[in-house]
Order: structure tokens, then C-alpha cells, then sequence
């Protein structure tokens, strides 16, 4: 197989080859007398001199080899009206090129073309004939046929299929890089990003050519572009002529899986941006002055070194020549340290880095903290020796020159896409997946491989299923009701013990992105978001809590009873409009917050007291109960069969066998993916059939309640049922909601009700508890309080004015049934609602 | 014996041999590894090879075959290198292919970019350190078994040891430690006079501070304050994804410590003014990546056997290989087990019961994970230590003694505050900068919360307590990766010491009750441990590290019987008997199978384990009754 190493190693000789062979085979051009006339010589009266020591001298082709490469020659740069009648080329009509440095020694590719230029060049555009054979050296690349291969790509491609967030407002049906260059003549931004699996589906040999030799193809595609915009737009004026930058090179690697045969290949990789370093101005092109006669000279910059000339050559002195700064040509550069993802790496490993160099525009594009994929090149180079050594460290430096950014947690700032987290999957994966999915007992399957340590629980577990799923996201925003909440939240209450923050933590680490977070020690800025004055920049620095970095995922608070009041309140907003608000030092903004909750709290007593309602227990405000989807109990049974099976499952546990694990964290791979897979290329919708059971559901559950006079069911519990759902519909991999769904999201939810809010004084499920924090009976009970005392006051007759304590006294003796001070007082509070009376501290006042 | 010779002092004349007659195809990487595998293999040949853990790296050849007992502390990026290179000798005008594997740097003549033999390869570097708080005594056992003869190479030269006394101070703590060691064993072995002992304790701490002295100049990363010892770049050329984070090993290589290596700072200074686009490092990046060799030798790693466990006093292949020597440990277990147990109620002051508690704490480990749960760990929580008495040092020296590493963190609110537990990645440096909770697997962790007083935890302190609630409760620890947190699983033992119950998650307390009341504590401890002779404390150390690698199983008749038991117990009192004292229950009834040798639960070993809980918890209630009445 080839190495690359020696595959680079060979293009080096070339160049040095190339000194010896340039000569014969460089015409004896128009164009390089022409070129420098206008660059070059123009300040000089000398030029013929040098004219004709271009011809006669050895030291020549560096001059032939810049005039050569008017595509991307330095020269050109900033000096577009010299270069109108200087350029030869038709279509471009004195745009001036811009040096590519991301495409690394420029040189390279421009020297090698000379082989293959020259002659389409002379031979008009008959490359069908001698013109197809001559490949640049070291590779099977065309210019010719490239350049049309590309260019018939560009007019022809088409993709109806399109989702990609650039395309939007693009026809689907037309070339669509075609529309793409309509808009550059439009905004005049010179920068072309092409994907490189379009190219692999249109013509994968080009696609090949492509990753395995960027250095020369970029280039030309640079020209093939270059000439069909300037054919199509003659007249558009651009800062620079277009680059073509292309993207998702599918060899899509992780950090870890690059290796010598990667290098000079075009490659994505994605991660996270840890280090930038400041701008570095990098020469391109020195510039020499020869002191003697005045002399000029460019010599392009080798791998960061200059090749000082050391014999003027138009006057043969020696050490002669010295550099003009202000004349060489500079280009930006930036070092970024580019870390591998968290996803992409193995347990038990740390991160790898690679340091990545960003050329002109790009610098400055991205800031530590970023996820990018980065499409680039790959390079190697010796390590800088001791000039006094011969001995030489056997290490190579690696970078990559990076061609283009994508910055991968934009989108989930701003859009609702969720391609940005595509996992890809192979197809046999898909398969299996699917396979699985068509399962009757999918669903079952999958709820019991859910932290199979924790024993039972099945409804519980089955909850957390759906809630991974999710529901669909439906936007609104048109209807001016904004986002529909998509994701479930579930709280877990019970006493302790019941391993509840041990099933917090398996989600924990079984979702992508998941936070945890305990309520005893999380304040609402750690929740949500904070500002931090960078101590190197001095700049404000937005950071985001756990809340806004779970966003597309699942925060998991455990001790969500001993979280304190303002940080709940945060979790108001999350809960139901999905975003977070946040107006600190200056920064105002509206952040996604798009996480289900999974939260877990104690009763306020050590025990969980079955006399009391749920919000009696863990005293939470009924406003941020009525958010959460499913309210389950985990309460310790106390049934003689269930503690068998839990002493089964137990010891069990105890003593299997490595295989039997074994199994079990492949499950947990599936599981994962089969999440992963559901979330982003399933998108349940409902049937007329399912909304027709939806709507009879949420009927039912009204009707229940009406008969004794409450409301059981409010619009918030239709649209769990609607989430439920869709989530269930999810698991079976249906693009549609069926009404087996909905009979799932029913038990489902009505088993969560049954546990949650069923009145311990009547035994019946009464909503209201969740929704107004009181019982139907304890209601009635208040009202009932309110009334005798109204009656006691009006027995009294006609006093404007009576003592506190006294009523209070009056109301016990006259009642049956015990009264509290709180029951009391709430009498009072209702009363003085009706404006019947007025509590003034210690007296009560009639109305 | 000259061949030993030949491949331990030379072993790159081996590797250039087999590089030469495979006529570059690539299976003479496989030959190397091969033919070094072989020659350890021969009965103890690899004692023959020195070691970098107890031989001075200056008496150590450059060039030559050693080995070094670590742990990965660090992995940094993989690196690109010359695999086969080309050299033109201009003087004879020749050329030669050579082989740059296990090299840093080229050998001979002019190295040839352009030439089409050049052979790109990737290897992996990993920094590592000695394992993290190994006992004196493991040390030392392992420095006597080793028969490698160290000869001072030729260059050196006496007085060299002087004139680099100042600048290779951490080197120098070597051999004055080695020295110690050996009085140290002489004396044990000798006498066992009360004064002995004392006159180590007062030595420990100048070690300490003449260590950390001279660390300060160049950090050398290690997990724990006051370590020792060399730092080594381990360069890995295979299977380097085999490899985990805090992994221990035994690495044999190539060392190599050419001075080329150490690139002069006033040099990389001008390099920097001369040419900053080609710096992809910064100045700190330089100094982590590539420090000074002669403080942190390379090693090119040839074969690298990964530790089970770093008890010298057993070989460290996997048990099971090695029948004959674990049946006659089993043999005599009983009886070591009742020595120990009367040894450790001597030291936890005659209460027995915390005894028999401290020994399964001392075998437990955690022998697998469902999902999230650590399955096995066992932390204790000692309550009832005096609050700032020498005891529990006392008490930490005790058991330093039995297990092969350990570190005792003292819970101030001082180090609380400022000691850095979780390891950080400095990104500047591109390092992972250790904690106290980067250990091995096996350590034991000796949490002493009787040093902690009133007062405020600052954001560091609260997250270490957070760090170690988690280490105790998931045996797991969330490295900081600053955008980010990374968790890596471990395997520590947790003993917390504790006046009243401790602040920190554990899977079981027990209040110590001293029967015995000497007048003089310290006297009287340093008298129990001093009793002890050196090779009763090895059967000990070797009885704790065969207990906890045993197998276990239950049986499906005592599962029933377990079953039958739980419902039973859940039928008078249900408050009495939750999951997780069931899931507690079933630790302790394993620790204590184990303890007595034995692979299988037993009815007699399950209601052993009822009655030893029964026993705890009636006592933590008397405790919390007691302290109820108090004031």
C-alpha cells in the first residue's frame, strides 16, 4: 500500500526536479513578460535586463513559476487594476485571486500544474486530445478533466432531498449550486462551501481525486469556478475570486482514528475548540532588494523558511540582498487547539488534541468552547532540528490547515434542527434497529433493559422510556402560541432509600447530553446561567448552567425538595416555554432550554406520610407540580411477594456471572443508539384515529371528576397524553400516533395519577391536588369553615367590631370538629375575600 | 552471564539485528516484541532488569533494557515519527535504512527527507509516575527481590555525585533513601526496640520537604504532596488503546535519556523570536512535554504487563495461574486471619467488632458494575475516634503496614479548602494536572474527618466534598476538563475516621468501643505495631491481597434461603429491613465468605453476617441514644 509519507516526500522532489526541467518545458511565455511588466517592474526602469536574464539564467523559473500561477499567486493581491491587462485568462476580468494558505506552500500545486497548464492552455480547450493523458505529477488528477468534471457538477447537481440548513429558500429542484452562485454575485461574499458528499454522489472518482490530493484539485476547482461565475455574471464585482471550500469530506474520522496514511489528505474531524492563539502574521512572499543595483526579487516562503538569495542575479554580487518588509506579502494565521469531542472518546482515555491552522478569513472564527466539525488537510512535517546537529528528533509535527468550519452547537443556540447531533449509523446498525423496532414487545424490551439494577418499578421505568423519546416538536410560532413543549417531565417522589438517585444517575449516563445536579447544591445561576468577566480578554463571558447545557437532552436534579424557592423559580420558565431568560450585567438574552426534567425528591418527613396528599409530602408549590408530566410514588410496598422477587433480584445481582453483564451493557449500547436513532429520524404525527381517542380520553377524565363536582383534567394533562404519545409511537418507530399509543399514554398517565394524586381522605384521584395544591374534600372543608363562621358572626348580631382570639374561641366551642388556627384564619381569609370583613390586627371588622 | 548482558545493556543492538535481517517487511516489530517477551519469560529473568523505581537514573545505562513499576497519570497526543529512515554519510557518500523505533533521536549521518524508504509510524506517549502512596514496605520488598546488577557506567565518575548534588537534588533523595531502606529492613529484621520506629517517623517528614523542595522547580505531576521518585514518558509503539488512565503497569523498555532531549530554555526562547509560526507549543506545553530527560527519562516501551495488584510479596500474574501458591496461602488462612483480627483489636483499642468490620473493609473491592452501581465497595465509617489525638495517625501507620498503598487525608478545613482532589486539565499546558483522587485501583483512601473543625468550606471546598461523596457513593471521579467533566471509574477503599457519624456517604458505621484503657496511648500503640514481626506482617499483607482477588458465587439454595430469609425479617418490622440494608447485608456476607477463604455463601456465613450487623446497628443505636441524652 502507499504511505503517504512518501507520497509527500515524492511531490518534494518534484519540486526540486522541477528547477532542472522547468525550462524546456515553459513556453517561451507572453504572459510572464506581460505579468511582469505589471507587477514586478513597473517602479523599475530595468526590466529588460531582467527579461533577459529570465532566459539565459539557471535561477529563472522562480520568476516563470509566479507568473504561472495567476490563480493564486500572492502577486496579484491588491493590485487588481495592474492586473486587469495583465491576466490573459478570459472570464475572470481582473477579480484578483486570493491566496489560498489554508491549501498550505502554495507553491506545491501551482508548479506541478506547469506540466499539464501549459498545455491546455495552448492547445485552446482540446483537452479531449493529448491534454487528457497528462495527469500532475504524483497523482491521476487532470486539470482539464477535472476542471470539467467540476463544472458539469456544479451546473447539474441537484438535491430534492435537501435539509440542510443552508438550502433553506433555495428550489430543491434547480442546480443548487447554481442558486448558490446567484447569491454570491447577489451578497458578493467570494467564498463557495461545497459538501463533499454531493460530489461523491454525482461522480465519485472526482470525489476521490478530491480527498486524496486537495492541494491540487481545491485549486482547480478554484478555477472552474471562477471561469462559470464569471461567464454567467460578467460583470459582478467581488473583493477576491471565489474559493471553494469544501465540507463533510464523508471520511469523517474522530481525532483518535487519524494515522500516517491521513496526511495531505482532505479530512473532517470533529471537536472542541480549547486554545486560539492570537493572529500571526505569516509572510507568504518575501521581498528582496538587491543594495547594489536596486534589484527586486520575491521568494516565496518554504514551510516557514526563506530562502535568502545569496547572488543578486542581475548583478552577481553576492550577499546583496536584503528583505523589504514592507513590501512582502503577509497573510493572517491563527493556531487553534482543537480537542476531541467527549462522545468520541473510549472510557478510561483522555482526550487527544490537535492543533489546527486557520488562514485570513477564517481566523477568528471560532472561540475556545465552540464544537466545529473542520474540514482541512492534514500535514506532517520534521520536527525544526539543531542546525549544529546532524541528529534529528524521528518525530514529525502534525497540523491540520483547516478549509473550512462548522460550528456544531450553533444551530442548537439558535434553530430547532437536530441534525447537528446525527449520530451516523451504519446500515447494518439501522437494520438491527429497525428489526428490533417491528417487535410487538419493543416496548417492553426496551423498559426493562432500563437500569435492569433497579428492581420493578416497571411503570416508572417505562415513563423514563418515553421521556428519553420525547414527544415531537411542533412549532407555533406563526399562531403567535410559540413552541409546544416536546419534552417530558417526570418527578420521582418516595421515601429514601428507594434508589431513585440511582436511576437519576443511569439516565444520567445513558443520554448524550445529561446533566446532574443535586438540589441541595445548586443555586439558580449554577441551573441557569451565569456572566464572568474572562480575566485574559476582559471580555463578559456568557456561562451556562446545567439547565441550558442539557438543552436537547435530560436534567436530571436530584433533592429537588431541598432546592431553595428563587432557584425553583428558574425552573418555571424552562418547564413549560422551554427557554431561559436571562438579564444580567448588561446581557439580556432568551436561551434554549429545550430539557425534560427528571427530578427526584423526599417527603419533608424522613417517611413518606400516606395520610397526606403528594404536595402535603414534599411541600412543593402545586404551580411547578402541574409541569411535570408524570408524578410517580417509589414506596417501599411492604407485600410479602414483592419482597421476594426483590430479594431474588438482589442477590442475584450479587453473584452473576461476567457474561450476564456482559450482555446487559451491549443492551445498554443498543439502547442508546436505538434512542439516538428514534429522536432524530422519527417523527410521530397523530391519526385522525388517535386524536379522536385523545379527545375521548381527555372527556373521560373530565367526566370522572364532574360527578362530584371537580374538575379532574385540564388542558395541561391533554397535552401530556399527546406527548405520551408520541413518544410511545416513537419507540415503535411509527411515523404516526395510533391509537394503541394513546391507550398506552393513558394507563401510563393514569397510573402515575393514581399514585400522585388520589386523596388520601376519599381515595379518590383528584387532580386539583396537583393542579391547585388542594384536595376537592379539603376545599369543601375550607368553604364549609367559611360558612359556620359567617353564621357565628351573624348570630352575634349587629357588632361592627369583634376580638380575634374571641372568634376564634366562639367558632371551637361551637363546632364539632376540631379547628386549627390555620383553618381559622383561612375562614378568615376567605371571608374578608368576599369583602364580608376586615382583619385588622387583633380585631375583626364587619363590612 | 554475557547474554544477558547483550539484551539488557544493549537491547538496541537486538532490535537493529532483527531490523537488519527482515529485509523491511514489517513483521520485525512483531520479532522485537517477541524475542523480549521470551528472553522475561526464562525463569526470573526479569529481576535481572533493573528497575527505575529503586535504581538511581544516573547509575542507569542510557540505551539499556529497564523496567518501571507506574501508573498512567497522563496520556498526551500521538505522535508521527520515522519509523525507517535513510542517512547519507557524506563523508563515505553511502547510504543506509535504519530502523527508528525505540529511538528519540537519529543515528548517524545526514538524515534523507526525500528518500522513498522513509516509513511514517505513530506512537503514543504516556506519562507516568510511581503508583501513588506505595507503602515503605512494598518498596522495599520489591527493591529486594530484584538481582539486576548495577554497574555505574564507564562515564561515571565518584565525584560527579557532588558536583550534581544541587541541581539533581530529587535524584539524590535516591540513594539516601535506598540506604534507609536497607537499615530500615536490618533493624526490623534485628530489633524491635521502641526507639527504631521513632527514629523513622522524625526522618519521613525531612523527606517530605527536601522532595518538595525540589519539585518546585519543575512539577512532576504526582497525584499525591510529598511523593518521590522519577516521572518517565513512556512511549507505547502498539495496543496503546489497551491502555487506561491510572492503570498500573510494569513497563520494560528502552530507556533512553540523551541529552540531545533537553532543549535549553534561553534556546527555545531565541527559537521563539526567530520563528513564532512554527511554535505550536507554548513555553509551559515545552516544559510538560518535553522536560529535562535527565529528571524525566523516555521509555520506549517494549512490553508493558499491567499490575493486578502491587503486592510484592505475590507474584503478579492473575492468581488463578499460580495454584500451588494460593493453596498453601489458603491453608494457613485461618489461622492468619485470628492473628490479624487479634493484631487489629489490639490497635482499634480491644473493640473486636470494629476489628472484624476493618478486615472486610480492608479485602473489599469493587468487582463489577451494573449500570451505575459499584458492586462490592465496602467504605467504613469509624466513629468514635478522639477528636485530635495522635490515634488515628497512629491508627492510618497500623494499616500502611498491611496493604500495599494507601494515602491518609487529613479532612482540615484547610486542605478541604485548598488541596486540589480532582484532577484538572490545564489546557495551556495540555496536561491533565493530577489530584489526591487520581489513584490506583486497590488504594486505600484513609479520610480522617476528626481533623476537621467549624468553619467556612469556600467553592473548592464544597466541590471536594461533592468529589469525595461521589468517590464513596459511584466509585467514580468526575475529572475536570474544564468545558467539560470526564468520569473515570475507580476502585479505591474508603475509610473515614469520625468522632460523631461523618459528613460523608458510607456504607457502614461502626462506633468504636475501646475495652482497653492504656495511660499512655502512643506508647501503647507503637508497642502493639512494634510486636509484630516483619514476617508475621507479611502473611497479613498476603492473606488481604488473596482474599480480595478470590471468586465468589451463591448458590441457587442459599439464594432461596436468602429469598425466604428477607421476607421473613420484612414480615416483624419492615421499617427494620429495607433494599438497601439487604444490598448491605449481602456485602458484608460476602467480604465475610471471603475473608474465611471461603468461594460460596454458607448458610452458617449468611446468619454470621446477620448477626455481625445485628451486632453494629444495635450498638450505632445505643450511640445515637447515648448522644441523644447528652446536652
Amino acid at each position: 500500500a502507499r504511505t503517504s509519507r512518501s507520497e509527500m516526500v515524492r511531490k518534494r522532489t518534484v519540486r526540486c526536479r522541477s528547477t532542472a526541467s522547468e525550462d524546456p518545458l515553459s513556453p517561451p511565455s507572453q504572459r510572464s513578460r506581460a505579468h511582469d511588466t505589471s507587477t514586478e517592474l513597473q517602479p523599475m526602469p530595468t526590466s529588460p535586463a531582467m527579461d533577459v536574464s529570465l532566459f539565459s539564467s539557471p535561477m529563472a523559473p522562480r520568476s516563470v513559476l509566479q507568473s504561472e500561477i495567476d490563480a493564486s499567486s500572492p502577486l496579484m493581491y491588491g493590485t487588481p487594476s495592474s492586473r486587469v491587462e495583465g491576466t490573459p485568462r478570459s472570464g475572470i476580468r481582473g477579480t484578483p485571486a486570493r491566496q489560498r494558505a489554508d491549501l498550505g506552500s502554495v507553491r506545491k500545486a501551482p508548479q506541478v500544474d506547469m506540466h499539464s497548464e501549459p498545455v491546455s492552455e495552448s492547445l485552446a480547450g482540446s483537452e479531449q486530445g493529448a491534454g487528457q493523458r497528462l495527469v500532475i505529477w504524483g497523482t491521476d488528477v487532470n486539470v482539464g478533466t477535472c476542471k470539467e468534471k467540476f463544472q458539469r457538477f456544479l451546473q447539474q447537481f441537484t438535491d430534492p432531498n435537501s435539509r440542510e440548513e443552508e438550502n433553506a429558500g433555495l428550489d430543491l429542484n434547480e442546480p443548487l449550486y447554481m442558486q448558490k452562485l446567484d447569491e454570491i454575485s447577489v451578497v458578493g461574499e467570494p467564498v463557495l462551501n461545497v459538501n463533499c458528499s454531493h460530489i461523491q454522489t454525482f461522480d465519485a472518482d472526482l470525489y476521490r481525486q478530491l480527498i486524496c490530493y486537495p492541494q491540487e484539485v481545491i485549486p482547480t476547482f478554484d478555477m472552474a469556478i471562477n471561469e462559470l461565475f464569471f461567464d454567467r455574471f460578467p460583470d459582478s464585482i467581488l473583493e477576491h475570486q471565489i474559493q471553494v471550500r469544501p465540507y463533510s469530506a464523508l471520511k469523517t474520522r474522530n481525532m483518535r482514528a487519524l494515522n500516517p496514511e491521513d496526511i495531505d489528505q482532505l479530512i473532517t474531524i470533529s471537536g472542541m475548540v480549547i486554545r486560539t492563539s492570537q493572529l500571526i502574521p505569516e509572510m507568504q512572499e518575501a521581498f528582496f532588494r538587491c543594495q547594489v543595483c536596486a534589484f527586486n526579487t520575491r521568494v516565496e516562503v518554504d514551510r516557514g523558511r526563506i530562502a535568502e538569495p545569496a547572488v543578486c542575479r542581475n548583478c552577481n554580487t553576492t550577499h546583496s540582498m536584503a528583505l523589504v518588509h514592507n513590501r512582502s506579502a503577509f497573510s493572517d494565521k491563527q493556531m487553534i487547539k482543537l480537542q476531541e469531542s467527549p462522545e468520541d472518546m473510549p472510557a478510561g482515555q483522555t482526550p487527544h488534541t490537535t492543533v489546527v491552522y486557520a488562514h485570513n478569513d477564517l481566523v477568528d472564527k471560532v472561540q475556545p468552547g465552540d464544537r466545529v466539525n473542520i474540514t482541512g488537510i492534514y500535514r506532517a512535517a520534521p520536527m525544526r532540528l539543531n542546525p549544529r546537529q546532524s541528529q534529528v528528533k524521528s518525530v514529525y509535527k502534525t497540523h491540520i490547515d483547516v478549509i473550512h468550519f462548522r460550528k456544531t452547537d450553533e444551530k442548537r443556540l439558535h434553530g430547532l434542527d437536530e441534525d447537528g447531533e446525527q449520530k451516523l449509523f451504519t446500515k447494518e446498525r439501522v437494520a438491527m434497529l429497525k428489526e428490533l423496532a417491528a417487535k410487538p414487545d419493543v416496548y417492553d424490551r426496551l423498559s426493562s433493559a432500563l437500569a435492569p439494577s433497579i428492581y420493578e418499578h416497571e411503570d416508572i421505568k417505562k415513563g423514563i422510556l418515553l421521556q428519553l423519546f420525547g414527544g415531537t416538536r411542533k412549532d407555533f410560532t406563526q399562531t403567535g402560541r410559540g413552541n409546544f413543549r416536546a419534552e417530558i417531565n417526570i418527578l420521582l417522589c418516595g421515601d429514601p432509600g428507594t434508589s431513585k438517585s440511582q436511576l437519576l444517575q443511569y439516565v444520567y449516563n445513558l443520554v448524550p447530553r445529561g446533566q446532574y445536579t443535586s438540589g441541595k447544591g445548586s443555586s439558580a445561576v449554577g441551573l441557569t446561567a451565569y456572566v464572568m468577566k474572562d480575566p485574559e480578554t476582559r471580555q463578559l463571558v456568557l456561562q451556562t448552567g446545567a439547565l441550558v447545557l442539557s438543552d436537547n437532552g435530560i436534567c436530571c436534579i436530584d433533592e429537588f425538595d431541598k432546592m431553595s424557592d428563587s432557584t425553583r423559580s428558574v425552573l418555571h420558565e424552562v418547564m413549560e416555554q422551554q427557554t431561559l431568560s436571562i438579564a444580567k450585567a448588561g446581557i439580556i438574552c432568551q436561551l434554549n432550554a429545550r430539557t425534560s426534567v427528571l427530578a427526584a425528591a423526599n417527603p419533608v418527613e424522613s417517611q413518606w406520610n400516606p395520610k397526606k396528599t403528594t404536595i402535603e409530602n414534599i411541600q412543593l408549590p402545586h404551580t411547578l407540580l402541574s409541569r411535570f408530566d408524570l408524578i410517580f410514588l417509589m414506596l417501599d410496598p411492604q407485600d410479602e411477594a414483592y419482597d421476594r422477587r426483590l430479594a431474588h433480584h438482589l442477590v442475584a445481582l450479587y453473584y452473576q456471572s461476567e457474561e450476564q453483564i456482559e450482555e446487559e451493557h451491549l443492551d445498554m449500547a443498543v439502547l442508546k443508539d436505538y434512542i439516538a436513532f428514534a429522536r432524530t429520524s422519527v417523527h410521530p404525527r397523530l391519526s385522525e384515529e388517535a386524536s379522536q381517542a385523545l379527545v375521548e380520553a381527555y372527556v373521560d377524565m373530565r367526566k370522572i371528576g364532574s360527578g362530584r363536582g371537580m374538575v379532574s383534567a385540564y388542558p395541561r394533562q391533554l397535552e401530556s397524553l399527546i406527548r405520551l404519545a408520541e413518544a410511545h409511537a416513537k419507540v415503535r418507530f411509527s411515523s404516526k400516533v395510533e391509537s394503541i399509543d394513546v391507550e398506552e399514554a393513558k394507563r401510563l398517565h393514569r397510573e402515575a395519577l393514581k399514585q400522585s394524586a388520589t386523596d388520601p381522605r376519599t381515595g379518590f384521584v383528584d387532580i386539583s391536588i396537583l393542579t391547585t395544591g388542594m384536595s376537592a374534600t379539603a376545599r369543601k372543608r375550607k368553604e364549609e369553615v367559611a360558612q359556620a363562621l359567617k353564621k357565628l358572626i351573624q348570630s352575634k348580631g349587629k357588632t361592627p367590631a369583634m376580638k380575634y382570639q374571641q372568634l376564634f374561641d366562639d367558632l371551637r366551642g361551637q363546632s364539632e370538629a376540631a379547628i386549627t388556627k390555620e383553618m381559622f384564619e383561612e375562614a378568615l381569609r376567605a371571608l374578608a375575600d368576599e369583602d364580608y370583613l376586615t382583619v385588622t390586627g387583633k380585631t375583626v371588622r364587619l363590612l | 552471564m554475557p547474554t544477558v548482558h547483550d539484551w539488557i545493556n544493549n537491547p538496541l543492538a537486538v532490535v537493529d539485528g532483527l531490523f537488519a535481517q527482515s529485509n523491511s517487511s514489517p513483521d520485525w516489530e512483531k520479532k522485537v516484541v517477541e524475542y523480549f517477551k521470551e528472553k522475561l519469560k526464562l525463569n526470573d529473568a526479569h529481576t535481572w532488569v533493573p528497575s527505575l523505581n529503586d535504581v538511581p537514573l544516573y547509575y542507569l545505562k542510557p540505551n539499556s533494557l529497564v523496567k518501571f513499576r507506574c501508573m498512567v497519570q497522563d496520556m498526551f497526543d500521538p505522535e508521527f515519527f520515522m519509523g525507517v529512515y535513510e542517512t547519507n554519510d557524506l563523508t563515505s557518500n553511502s547510504k543506509q535504512v535504519k530502523c527508528g523505533k525505540y529511538r528519540d533521536i537519529t543515528v548517524g549521518g545526514q538524515v534523507d527527507f526525500n528518500s522513498r524508504n522513509t516509513v511514517t509510524s505513530e506512537r503514543q506517549t504516556f506519562y507516568c509516575v510511581p503508583i501513588p502512596g506505595e507503602s515503605q514496605w512494598a518498596k522495599e520488598s520489591y527493591a529486594g527481590t530484584s538481582q539486576a546488577r548495577v554497574v555505574p557506567s564507564t562515564s561515571y565518575v565518584p565525584n560527579r555525585h557532588k558536583r550534581s548534588y544541587e541541581e539533581d537534588d530529587e535524584m539524590d533523595t535516591q540513594p539516601q533513601q535506598m540506604k534507609d531502606v536497607s537499615q530500615g529492613t536490618q533493624s526490623s529484621a534485628e530489633s524491635h526496640g521502641n526507639t527504631e520506629p521513632k527514629r523513622q517517623e522524625t526522618e519521613a517528614p525531612s523527606h517530605d520537604s527536601s522532595s518538595a523542595h525540589c519539585t518546585s522547580s519543575l512539577d512532576l505531576n504526582f497525584p499525591l504532596p510529598g511523593e518521590k521518585g522519577p516521572a518517565c514518558l513512556v512511549k507505547v509503539y502498539e495496543d496503546w488503546d489497551s491502555f487506561k488512565l491510572n492503570d498500573m503497569l510494569e513497563v520494560f523498555g528502552i530507556l533512553s535519556a540523551d541529552p540531545a532531549l533537553r532543549v535549553i530554555a534561553d534556546e527555545r526562547e531565541a527559537s521563539l523570536l526567530l520563528d513564532p509560526t512554527e511554535v505550536t507549543e507554548t513555553v509551559e506545553e515545552q516544559r510538560v512535554h518535553s522536560p529535562p530527560a535527565s529528571l524525566v527519562p523516555r521509555l520506549h516501551m517494549l512490553y508493558a504487563q499491567p499490575l493486578v495488584h502491587n503486592n510484592p510479596l505475590l507474584p503478579s500474574s492473575a492468581p488463578e495461574n499460580d495454584g500451588d501458591h494460593l493453596s498453601s496461602v489458603l491453608g494457613e488462612l485461618a489461622s492468619v486471619r485470628a492473628e490479624l483480627h487479634t493484631y487489629l483489636t489490639h490497635v482499634l483499642m480491644g473493640d473486636s467488632l470494629a476489628a472484624e468490620y476493618l478486615i472486610l473493609h480492608l479485602i473489599s473491592n469493587v468487582y463489577s458494575r451494573r449500570d451505575v452501581l459499584p458492586l462490592g465497595k465496602f467504605t467504613l465509617n469509624l466513629s468514635g475516634c478522639p477528636h485530635s489525638s495522635p490515634y488515628t495517625e497512629h491508627l492510618y501507620k497500623a494499616i500502611q503496614q498491611l496493604v500495599p498503598s494507601s494515602y491518609r487525608l487529613c479532612m482540615s478545613l484547610h486542605n478541604m479548602n485548598n488541596q486540589r482532589m480532582v484532577p484538572r486539565k490545564d489546557y495551556t499546558a495540555n496536561r491533565l494536572v493530577s489530584g489526591t483522587l487520581q489513584l490506583a485501583n486497590n488504594t486505600s483512601l484513609f479520610l480522617d474527618e476528626t481533623q476537621l473543625e467549624q468553619g467556612q468550606l469556600d467553592a473548592t471546598g464544597v466541590r471536594n466534598i461533592t468529589a469525595l461523596g461521589n468517590l464513596i457513593s459511584w466509585q467514580k471521579v468526575d475529572y475536570d476538563f474544564n468545558y467539560h467533566q470526564m468520569e473515570f471509574p475507580c476502585n479505591i477503599n474508603v475509610l473515614i475516621t469520625s468522632e460523631g457519624r461523618s459528613l460523608l456517604p458510607s456504607d457502614s458505621q461502626v462506633h468504636l468501643r475501646p475495652t482497653l484503657n492504656p495511660p499512655n496511648l502512643e506508647e501503647y500503640l507503637s508497642a502493639v505495631q512494634v510486636a509484630q514481626i516483619p514476617s508475621q506482617l507479611n502473611k497479613y499483607r498476603i492473606y488481604l491481597s488473596v482474599a480480595r482477588a478470590l471468586n465468589y458465587t451463591i448458590s441457587d439454595e442459599i439464594t432461596k434461603a436468602v429469598e425466604e430469609d428477607f421476607v421473613e425479617m420484612r414480615k416483624d418490622d419492615p421499617q427494620s429491613m429495607s433494599a438497601e440494608d439487604l444490598h448491605r447485608l449481602l456485602v458484608v456476607a460476602r467480604l465475610l465468605s471471603l475473608s474465611h477463604g471461603q468461594n460460596t455463601l454458607s448458610r452458617d456465613g449468611w446468619m454470621k453476617a446477620k448477626q455481625l450487623e445485628a451486632l453494629r446497628i444495635s450498638r450505632t443505636q445505643q450511640q445515637k441514644s447515648v448522644s441523644g441524652n447528652e446536652p
